[in-house]
């Protein structure tokens, strides 16, 4: 049997532990809720956003914006956001065997694949990754990443995209289902899907004043709506990421409880042990005399 | 009195949507008003102030640093920038996210992988030694 006191310390080590994951549970679910009203807020511009575009396209069905035009897929690029820090559970795996899994279908058919990188969980991983080149990155957003912090990564996709050298891209970030479930989702970005949802509504033939030129109003505001795209993909992550730590973090905790229980119990084992021991040398001592 | 929607948004969220009398705004072309039943037209905006009057007289301002304005009869939308935009601040951080990357592949296998490698490995040894503990108490 061990020293009483060698369990005791063992115990007090567990229980700090113990503290530091629920003190870091509690931090991530006050965390996520304020991730999730970001990732609400980021919701009417993308809606406001795609109305314009759609009458857009009504109002301007000849012009063909490079960005909505689809080419043959020679070359396929990817803007993977994961999380700047560890402890989220197995939030970036994940998302990293779905980002790897389309990466390789793209490969298959003979597409050659670079990447954009946001957050330094993905840098770190897809060093390793050898026949994909990394383009550009950005790390270390912190909790509230800001819109404009994006642009440079994602201008370094849009301007390949623009000479003719990437014909698709992708983001590749976590989707927030609830707390409980996180899923990777792959999205096409570009070209640009539009949808066709208010067709019908709009079936007059009119169009826009244009302050400057159509071309120049339409290159802006769709490079914009990509940008908003990627950048709600980066809120939802850490949406994503906070909820998982706080999952995490709760079953870390939870197994930390078991183990200091079991502990407990074969302290108190030691302990009457040591005990029943001395008494029956003192009884015993006693006899002798 | 006739009054049109307005709805100022930004990529971080909403930031104003309500009714209005007549709306300012900093267009590329210069200032313009605009009034309900506005012809269509779409342009973009400079650095600013976007002012609405609500139909009580009130007027409310809010500052703008660029973006997108559209105008429907009974709608305006603005889409307002969260950042200076200009070209070459733009070019600025795309090279600067572009150095960031090479600097990333450059590490390749040195001193910051050594580093992580050598954590890992304090784990294992801790996770091992733990391990070794709970065996002789049991």
């Amino acid at each position: 049997m061990p020293g009483v006191k060698e369990i005791r310390v063992k115990i007090a080590s567990f229980k700090g532990t113990q503290k530091i994951t629920k003190a870091m549970e509690m931090v991530a679910a006050s965390k996520m809720r304020k991730a999730q009203e970001r990732m609400r807020a980021t919701r009417p511009y993308a809606e406001k956003i795609r109305r314009v575009l759609g009458h857009l396209s009504h109002a301007n069905p000849d012009y063909k914006h490079p960005f909505m035009v689809e080419r043959e897929a020679k070359s396929v690029g990817f803007i993977i956001i994961t999380t700047d820090r560890g402890l989220c559970g197995g939030l970036n795996v994940n998302l990293f065997k779905a980002a790897i899994a389309s990466i390789r279908e793209w490969q298959k058919q003979g597409a050659s694949v670079s990447l954009c990188l946001i957050g330094s969980k993905g840098v770190q991983f897809f060093k390793r990754l050898s026949d994909a080149k990394t383009l550009a990155t950005i790390t270390h957003l912190g909790d509230r990443p800001r819109a404009a912090d994006l642009i440079g990564t994602v201008k370094v996709m849009l301007d390949l995209y623009k000479e003719g050298k990437v014909d698709r891209v992708f983001v590749v970030n976590n989707e927030f289902v609830n707390t409980m479930s996180q899923k990777p989702e792959v999205r096409q970005l570009l070209p640009v899907i539009t949808s066709a949802e208010d067709e019908g509504k709009l079936q007059k033939m009119w169009d826009y004043i244009y302050e400057p030129s159509a071309s120049d109003l339409l290159d802006g505001i769709l490079m914009r709506y990509i940008e908003s795209q990627v950048y709600q993909g980066a809120v939802e992550n850490v949406a994503c990421e906070m909820a998982a730590r706080m999952v995490a973090m709760k079953s870390a905790t939870d197994n930390a409880g078991k183990l200091i229980e079991e502990l407990q119990l074969i302290y108190n084992k030691a302990r009457q042990a040591a005990i029943t021991k001395e008494l029956s040398e003192i009884v015993g001592g006693a006899a002798a005399v | 009195m006739a009054t049109i929607h307005v709805d100022i948004v930004s990529a971080e969220g909403e930031i104003f949507s309500g009714e209005a009398a007549m709306v300012f705004a900093p267009a590329a072309m210069g200032e313009i008003g605009i009034a309900p039943r506005h012809a269509p037209l779409l342009t973009t905006l400079k650095p600013g102030e976007v002012r609405v009057q609500t139909p009580g007289g009130e007027e409310q301002f809010f500052y703008v640093s660029g973006g997108a304005l559209e105008i429907q009869p009974h709608l305006v939308t603005v889409l307002a920038d969260t950042a200076l935009r200009a070209k070459d601040i733009d070019e600025a951080a795309a090279m600067q996210a572009k150095q960031r990357a090479e600097e990333a592949l450059k590490d390749r296998g040195d001193q910051i992988e050594m580093a992580e490698a050598q954590i890992e490995l304090a784990r294992a040894v801790a996770q091992l030694k733990a391990l070794e503990k709970l065996r002789k108490i049991r």
